[in-house]
């Protein structure tokens, strides 16, 4: 589905558990999400722990949009940019 | 008994009658002698292979931490000493074939013995290790068991007496995608000028190798300022509504859906669920923002991470819908996200 969207031009990125899958399909731009039954969670934590979690992987996610990529990349968390922390920092 | 070849089978945990989804994180174990389909296995294998042992592991197990999970499976496949390996059949089920073809490539590269197996063509297991074994191809679900496994035995059967197994057409496994030099009657050259003249006479002709296409999508250009971007969230992890008002189906969806999220902060466990049916709900229902991040979105949306999140967000369920289907959904909801002016989306699956 990523890959129909970036076809029209909008930039996609697939939060996913099993990377290959979608590495091979073809989605350019996968971060790897935590498990399959909870992509964006972890059962035993606090909510809060949790939602950080979330924010985590979405910031990833939202560097990723923001990425020059050139085929099916795997968008680390550690992939930001000092830059960006600092842009984010001031708003 | 001498001469008796050995088989060693690979299942996950709910052909190897240990539990559903409840028991899809359970680290590999073995058993000794045939388990579930291994029974009927057997039997159409009949007195000259015999299952040894088999080898149940944990779907969920295996595929999220690969890097072990194999080696600790072919830990436990080689201490049984097999001639031949046999892994499911998986049907269409994605996690499973996916397991089968991890465990395939191990086989066939540190053990150097034949694997054979059975899957619909979709599996992506198909996909990424179709090399490693014969593949019996299958309908998509395990319906088709009893069919399946006599076309396993029969292809067993010729590899464990050492003779050849013929081209994919002729023994109805899917192609692996290796290329075999054969002895041909005719010149190449001859043959390429008889499937000339076929096209110009608009004659039937069957291309001797079909070219591979590679589906790659030029990425679409980032974002330029994210906190003037209008983002919008999609999901595969079939997140709807409680009633499920629009009936997106459990496995092959028809269909998706589209829901308001206007003045939503986060999606309420006692007003959304998920209707996937290819994972342990337990989580998701708990929680409903650990498949569409809600929550978190209406957050950085605050803090000007983004401008705006769309108000809609689109659900299906990803558990066995075809490729086909899939793409179309997507191409409808880009017309919308184009008009809306949607500068980027995050996708999530499961």
């Amino acid at each position: 589905m990523v890959k129909q969207l970036e076809k029209a031009g909008i930039p996609a990125v697939h939060i996913c558990t099993i990377v290959p899958i979608s590495m091979t399909v073809g989605a350019n731009r996968i971060v790897p999400a935590v498990a399959i039954p909870h992509p964006l969670g972890r059962p035993g934590e606090s909510v809060e722990e949790e939602v950080e979690l979330r924010l985590q992987l979405l910031r990833t996610a939202l560097d990723g949009l923001q990425q020059e990529v050139e085929g099916p990349t795997v968008i680390e968390r550690e992939t930001r940019t000092p830059e960006r922390k600092v842009l984010n920092a001031a708003k | 008994m001498p001469g008796k070849k050995r088989l060693v089978h690979y299942l996950n945990q709910f052909f190897g009658q240990i539990g559903g989804e409840e028991e899809a994180d359970i680290p590999p174990r073995a058993k000794t002698g045939p388990v579930g389909p291994g029974v009927a296995l057997q039997a159409a294998l009949g007195d000259s292979v015999d299952i040894v042992g088999t080898v149940i592991c944990g779907d969920n197990y295996i595929n999220e931490r690969p890097g072990t999970a194999v080696p600790e499976v072919m830990k436990q496949i080689r201490a049984l000493s097999p001639d031949i390996v046999v892994v499911g059949p998986a049907f269409n089920a994605g996690r499973y074939g996916l397991a089968c073809g991890m465990v395939a490539k191990a086989v066939s590269e540190e053990l150097n013995l034949p694997v054979v197996g059975g899957m619909f063509p979709e599996n992506p297991g198909i996909e990424l290790y179709r090399q490693y074994l014969y593949a019996v191809e299958t309908g998509g679900s395990a319906a088709g068991m009893r069919k399946a496994v006599g076309a396993m035995a029969e292809i067993i059967r010729r590899l464990v007496n050492g003779e050849e197994i013929g081209t994919p057409e002729e023994e109805g496994y899917i192609p692996r995608g290796l290329r075999k030099n054969v002895w041909h009657q005719q010149r190449g050259a001859e043959r390429a000028v008889g499937m000339l003249l076929k096209k110009i006479r608009q004659e039937p002709l069957a291309t001797e190798y079909p070219m591979p296409r590679y589906d790659r999508v030029t990425p679409a250009p980032p974002i330029q300022d994210m906190s003037q971007a209008k983002i919008a969230l999609i999901t595969t992890g079939g997140i709807v509504p409680s009633e499920n008002p629009d009936r997106i189906e459990s496995s092959s969806a028809s269909h998706y859906g589209r829901y308001n999220l206007y003045g939503m902060d986060r999606l309420p466990a006692e007003e959304f669920q998920t209707v996937h049916g290819g994972y342990d709900p337990t989580y998701a229902n708990q929680d409903p923002n650990r498949v569409l991040p809600l929550d978190a979105m209406r957050i950085l949306e605050r803090d000007g991470v983004f401008q705006r999140l769309y108000h809609y967000y689109f659900a299906t369920v990803g558990n066995g819908t075809s490729v086909a289907k899939a793409a179309r959904f997507a191409t409808d909801i880009a017309v919308e996200l184009k008009e809306a002016k949607v500068d980027g989306v995050i996708l999530t699956s499961t």
